[in-house]
């Protein structure tokens, strides 16, 4: 990926910046300027709580160019705590134990690296919700 | 708006065409197809591609294809629509001739695939997902569809075997169709085993990637018979859109552009579902297959399987659906299976489509789907 492009993305990459409708309150991730239920400004920041549960997953043999290391890996339909759906890379869990409706937390991860020239791109994944974090809330 | 009717059909074999291009292979399917119309003069050329730039090096395409197609001098464009580019490009001839502002028009779809390895196939074909919050992230096509699958069989109780009736029909339809890649039989057996690309999508669920060009001559209804004693009219054309990248809709599992194109074309014709004899359907995954007919109205919502299963989509069926081994075993040149599409339901409604033609078959329907189903092209044939 190309300097400025990944420079712009900043915002959703690292912090899952989403945008709220100024009308209907529906939020939007990645952010857009209208919304997609009313037709509305839609354009009140807001940052999502990268908290979810998995809707949907797969497991990828076949990655495409510059994404070698993900063969094997998980890919997520995760619904977030906002009601949103968002589409992700999941990390640090066993391929073998994941299941529909695990809880799922954001964590800022490396996407891609091989690329001969560029930044080496950080951004959003999915882990499995820490056991401490849950032990820690319902206490 | 005038009617329009196709008044020649052209096609490539799809196969690995290691030795030929991309401009042999789109100038191949445009002159068969100006042969069988039997025209002089052609007005306009329009072409069907995703990704020449990406697979091919070569943009700029309408130009060459019209340069090496003996056509210097027309107007020629390029129309892209990710993996409806074929069936965008024959909307889009429609409407050059539909306005009256050509008479007699050529649409060529054409997708040269094999120039490149299997990771830069599955990076170009990614582009049609949105770049930044799919591919960006790793998120692959046949990923997509994977997510899509399994929340179908969660949702509504369907094992992997359920889908195989898509696979085998597929594959028996192309046996007889000289230009289909994969002639030979699959079994349920066969998909149960072949090796797993993104789970649960197999190998025998996803359509090849392939070469080839296929090609239809356009004009005006009414001077139809002065080229051909046997024309196809065009009933419907219609194109919808829905959200770029799959996780913002309501419900995935809801193709709303496949939905709003053929509900439009529905009406554009004045037909129901009922009144369709077959079915030229997006078979690039056997989900799709699954949402397509769910989307066109010939199944409820969740029963496109079970449509399936209840053997209804083979040949004699109450809905044949890929008469000539849709994109799963005639191949899929990404840009040109829409125009396939069309080709062959004419070829059907021609009486022309061999051991597989049907019996007593007038309205065709053939939908062309794109992306993460972001853009639909349907279109509905009548003789």
């Amino acid at each position: 990926m190309e300097l400025p492009r990944y420079h712009r993305l900043r915002p959703t990459f690292y912090r899952l910046e989403a945008s709220r409708c100024t009308a209907c309150g529906q939020i939007h991730f990645p952010p857009r300027d209208l919304c997609l239920t009313c037709g509305s400004a839609a354009n009140q920041p807001l940052q999502l709580s990268g908290r979810g549960r998995i809707v949907s997953f797969t497991r990828l043999w076949q990655p495409a160019r510059g994404f070698h290391d993900l063969a094997g890996g998980v890919t997520a339909l995760v619904e977030l705590q906002e009601g949103i759906n968002v589409t992700a890379q999941l990390t640090d869990v066993n391929p073998e134990r994941v299941a529909v409706g695990q809880e799922v937390e954001m964590v800022v991860r490396r996407l891609l690296s091989d690329a001969e020239r560029g930044p080496i791109v950080y951004g959003y994944k999915f882990r499995p919700v820490l056991k401490t974090h849950q032990a820690v809330e319902a206490s | 708006m005038r009617s329009v009717s196709i008044i020649g059909i052209g096609q490539t074999p799809v196969a690995e065409h290691w030795n030929r291009s991309l401009r042999d292979l789109a100038v191949e399917a445009t002159l068969a197809a100006i042969r069988d119309a039997g025209v002089e003069r052609i007005d306009a050329l329009f072409v069907g591609n995703m990704a020449s730039g990406l697979l091919c090096q070569q943009e700029n395409i309408a130009a060459l294809i019209a340069d090496y197609a003996g056509l210097r001098g027309i107007e020629a464009i390029k129309v892209e629509a990710a993996c409806a580019s074929g069936g965008a490009v024959v909307r889009a001839a429609h409407l050059a001739v539909a306005s009256g502002a050509h008479e007699v028009v050529v649409a060529v779809g054409v997708e040269k695939m094999t120039d490149v390895g299997i990771d830069g196939v599955t990076s170009a074909l990614a582009t049609a997902a949105d770049a930044d919050y799919e591919a960006a992230q790793g998120v692959t096509f046949t990923a997509l569809n994977a997510l899509l699958m399994r929340l179908y069989m969660e949702r509504h109780g369907y094992r992997r075997a359920d889908f195989a009736p898509f696979v085998v029909a597929a594959h028996e339809n192309a046996r007889a169709n000289p230009n289909a890649m994969f002639r030979e039989p699959v079994t349920v057996e066969d998909f149960l085993e072949s090796p797993l690309v993104a789970e649960p999508i197999s190998i025998l669920d996803s359509a090849p990637i392939c070469d080839g060009a296929a090609a239809v001559v356009l004009c005006p209804t009414e001077r139809a018979r002065e080229f051909t004693q046997r024309p196809v009219r065009i009933l419907a054309s219609a194109t919808a859109t829905d959200t770029i990248a799959l996780a913002p809709r309501k419900d995935p599992l809801w193709f709303d552009a496949a939905y709003a194109s053929a509900h439009r074309a529905y009406q554009q014709a004045n037909l129901s579902p009922a009144d369709v004899d077959f079915f030229e359907l997006h078979d690039a995954f056997t989900i799709v297959s699954a949402l397509s007919l769910e989307a066109a109205c010939f199944a409820e919502r969740g029963q496109g399987v079970r449509f399936a299963l209840d053997c209804n989509i083979h040949r004699g069926g109450k809905l044949p659906v890929c008469t000539q081994g849709g994109l799963k075993a005639r191949g899929h040149p990404v840009g040109a299976s829409g125009t396939y599409q069309i080709v062959e339901a004419a070829q059907q409604l021609r009486g022309e489509a061999g051991e597989n033609q049907l019996r007593d078959c007038h309205v065709a329907m053939a939908q062309s789907i794109g992306g993460m189903a972001s853009v639909a092209v349907t279109h509905i044939l009548g003789v």
